[in-house]
């Protein structure tokens, strides 16, 4: 044996010193993986909170109460012109005929008892018969029991939430409403049905009414617009500088704005469409025409940022080989790398598209906020759209909004969800291997 | 006892001013005259002079970092997608400079095919692999034409009677070597005069290489032929000439037994004794 030299360690002395370590290095990665899963498990706890009390309110908002009633059509008090048209069915009183069928089963007598009978039932019962009329004309002259939706404050009532022990001049329905429901209740004609309303009625004050047909209809023409506009644009973009764009200080610039602009308050782009194409371009508020064009902004950076990394993917074997057999650098593109990095550009636009469905501050800015109760046709036409839509109803005081921003945030999540799962499956069926 | 090398010598003194060997040939193809290859400020190709002999194999060979690779790329111009690369000097396909700003370069790569180190398929059909060139090129005028340059083309790879029921399979569904040859397929089809090879046998086996090695035997009757290699037994196999390359510089040329035989420059000789590489 020699003498030992600076520097070199036997290699006895070496694997004492790194068993000696060794304790210490396992306790570090023990540590770490208990951070994690810490950190796994608040994450969970708070989702399984947000989940459990979104369904637990949100279920009972697809149901509600209705009450079947016997109503007897009667031609010369619902069609007093006898043609049928719309305008004569609105000049007749539908109101009546269901007020006198109510009147019928609860046996309610005189001025207030009458009124007291007709606050039970809702103000869309009146609609809802004459849609029936119009869709099948048969009816008139006949007797027919159909189902109207109670009033919410009957339907609270029914859900627990006002309790008869309270003083009568403290809750929102009388002893004598508490009686005329018990009474139909007994006779059976009170049934808790899943809510037509809720999803085919548009925005209405009155709770019972309220749907999110028309914030649906706005949403997916917002996102139509949306996409029309961001796609192309964003993929045009991306091939443009990672293809042919000039590697220099301007290319820079554009590049660093881009990912800037990724990060930019969507409320910020809001302002943008309110400035340029209400104030400046004089566009009317409120439409989804603007509301896509403001998310397409939004939505860009990331389109733009996904595809050029799907764009970067395409390993360069490829465009050696196209350039290799006289492929023009447009071919090259055209042929090879854009059929090979479009299942990540597809995906980064399902993400853009999902989050342009979830956003709501730019629409406030420009006027999407509207209480608009018409369902638009076109992308012209007056609008809001589901996350709006949510942030009104979360304002409103009654208690079966409550359950109705429940339920609609039930719909944009199982959306929000469709969507990403047609991204994760996009991606993994059509993604090539090479 | 310790078998000691000798300490490498690779430094810039050894080189020679001017190649040594003949650089010219009579039938030339393709002749490059003082061609320097710029990766920025780093030169990578330093005076290269040399002449392509039309239907020969020449093949290129050197250690890592020559610029053999370099240099086989200018002759078609693929160094045009790096941005930081500049070619002084002038390169010619018979007597035209292919340097030239009027040159389009898509005609130029219908001239001067390539096959690269790393097999490298579309992911498409074996069919469309081949027929790409010609379509793009507008060689075949209808579909019957086209299949038979497929066929020939596949033919003519040696790789036919393998694919032949399988065409409509991926290309990238075969093994390295058809892989290879079905790129071998894809540069033919398109009938160009000069294939240019860079390293095409070195991701593959033994028993695939000495196939595309019979192949490249048999192109060279109707094809010019470069191509780069580190493997020296190759290059004396499939070579009519053989060029060593160090540090940029073209330090000999000549015929390919006579390089392997009795190499003139030491730097040569160090290299296929096995000194370096």
């Amino acid at each position: 044996m020699s003498e030992p030299q600076k520097g070199i360690i036997t290699p006895h002395v070496a694997i004492s010193r790194v068993n000696a370590s060794l304790a210490a290095r396992r306790a570090r990665e023990r540590r770490f993986r208990i951070y994690g899963r810490i950190a796994i498990g608040l994450a969970l706890a708070f989702l399984v909170t947000l989940f459990v009390s979104i369904f637990t309110k949100g279920i009972p908002g697809f149901f509600q109460y209705y009450v079947t009633l016997e109503v007897v059509i009667d031609q010369e008090k619902i069609d007093p012109d006898g043609d049928l048209s719309v305008q004569s069915l609105y000049d007749g009183d539908a109101r009546g005929i269901i007020r006198s069928a109510l009147y019928k089963v609860t046996g309610a007598e005189g001025r207030s008892g009458r009124k007291a009978a007709g606050k039970l039932i809702s103000k869309g019962a009146e609609q809802r018969l004459r849609k029936a009329i119009i869709k099948n004309p048969a009816l008139v002259g006949q007797t027919v029991a159909m189902k109207f939706a109670l009033d919410d404050d009957a339907d609270s009532f029914l859900r627990g939430y006002i309790s008869s022990a309270v003083p009568e001049k403290d809750r929102r329905i009388s002893d004598k409403q508490i009686e005329f429901i018990n009474k139909l209740q007994k006779l059976n004609l009170i049934s808790y049905d899943f809510s037509d309303y809720l999803i085919f009625g548009s925005a209405s004050r009155d709770p019972e009414i309220a749907g999110i047909k028309g914030a649906f209809i706005g949403s997916m023409l917002t996102l139509a617009v949306c996409l029309v506009l961001a796609f192309p644009m964003g993929v045009a973009t991306a091939i443009y500088l990672e293809e042919f764009a000039p590697k220099n200080r301007i290319t820079e610039l554009i590049e660093v704005n881009i990912n800037n602009l990724a990060a930019v308050p969507s409320v910020v782009f809001g302002i943008l469409g309110l400035a340029v194409f209400i104030s400046i371009f004089g566009m009317p508020r409120s439409i989804p025409l603007i509301g896509g064009v403001v998310l397409a902004l939004m939505t860009l950076p990331t389109i733009i940022i996904s595809s050029r990394a799907a764009i970067r993917a395409v390993p360069p074997s490829i465009r050696d080989a196209a350039f290799g057999v006289g492929a023009s650098k447009l071919q090259t593109v055209m042929h090879h790398v854009l059929p090979l990095a479009m299942p990540g550009m597809l995906t980064g636009t399902i993400i853009g598209m999902a989050q342009a469905l979830g956003e709501t501050a730019p629409l406030l800015m420009i006027g999407m906020v509207a209480f608009i109760v018409d369902i638009p046709g076109s992308v012209t036409d007056p609008g809001t759209v589901l996350p709006v839509q949510i942030f009104m109803w979360a304002d409103f005081a009654e208690r079966m909004f409550i359950h109705k921003t429940s339920a609609a945030i039930i719909v944009l999540l199982v959306f929000l969800i469709s969507m990403n799962a047609i991204a994760i499956f996009i991606r993994s069926r059509l993604e090539r291997r090479w | 006892m310790d078998i000691v090398r000798a300490p490498i010598e690779m430094e810039a003194s050894k080189l020679p001013s001017l190649t040594v060997g003949e650089v010219y040939v009579d039938t030339p193809r393709m002749t490059t005259r003082n061609v320097n290859v710029f990766y920025g400020d780093k030169m990578a190709i330093d005076n290269v002079t040399l002449d392509i002999a039309e239907k020969q194999v020449i093949s290129l060979i050197g250690p890592s970092g020559c610029g053999k690779s370099t240099f086989l790329r200018c002759l078609n111009r693929m160094n045009d997608t790096i941005e930081s690369c500049r070619v002084e000097g002038q390169i010619k396909l018979d007597d035209q400079n292919i340097y030239d700003p009027h040159i389009d370069v898509v005609p130029l790569r219908a001239r001067v095919g390539m096959v690269f180190q790393k097999p490298n398929p579309f992911p498409k059909s074996i069919y469309d692999n081949v027929a790409y060139g010609p379509r793009i090129h507008g060689l075949a005028g209808h579909k019957d034409e086209l299949d038979s340059i497929v066929e020939a083309s596949l033919r003519r790879a040696g790789l036919w009677g393998e694919v032949a029921n399988r065409l409509d399979q991926s290309g990238t569904s075969l093994s390295g070597g058809q892989q290879q040859r079905l790129c071998i397929a894809r540069a033919i089809a398109v009938s160009p005069e000069v294939i240019l090879m860079d390293e095409p046998c070195s991701a593959l086996d033994p028993i695939a290489t000495a196939r595309i090695e019979e192949l490249i035997f048999e192109l060279r009757e109707e094809f010019t032929i470069v191509i780069v290699t580190h493997s020296m037994q190759q290059a004396a196999r499939v070579s009519n000439r053989t060029a060593y390359f160090h540090l940029g510089r073209l330090v000999e040329v000549g015929g390919t037994s006579e390089i392997f035989t009795n190499p003139h420059h030491e730097l040569t000789n160090s290299y296929i004794t096995g000194r370096f590489g």
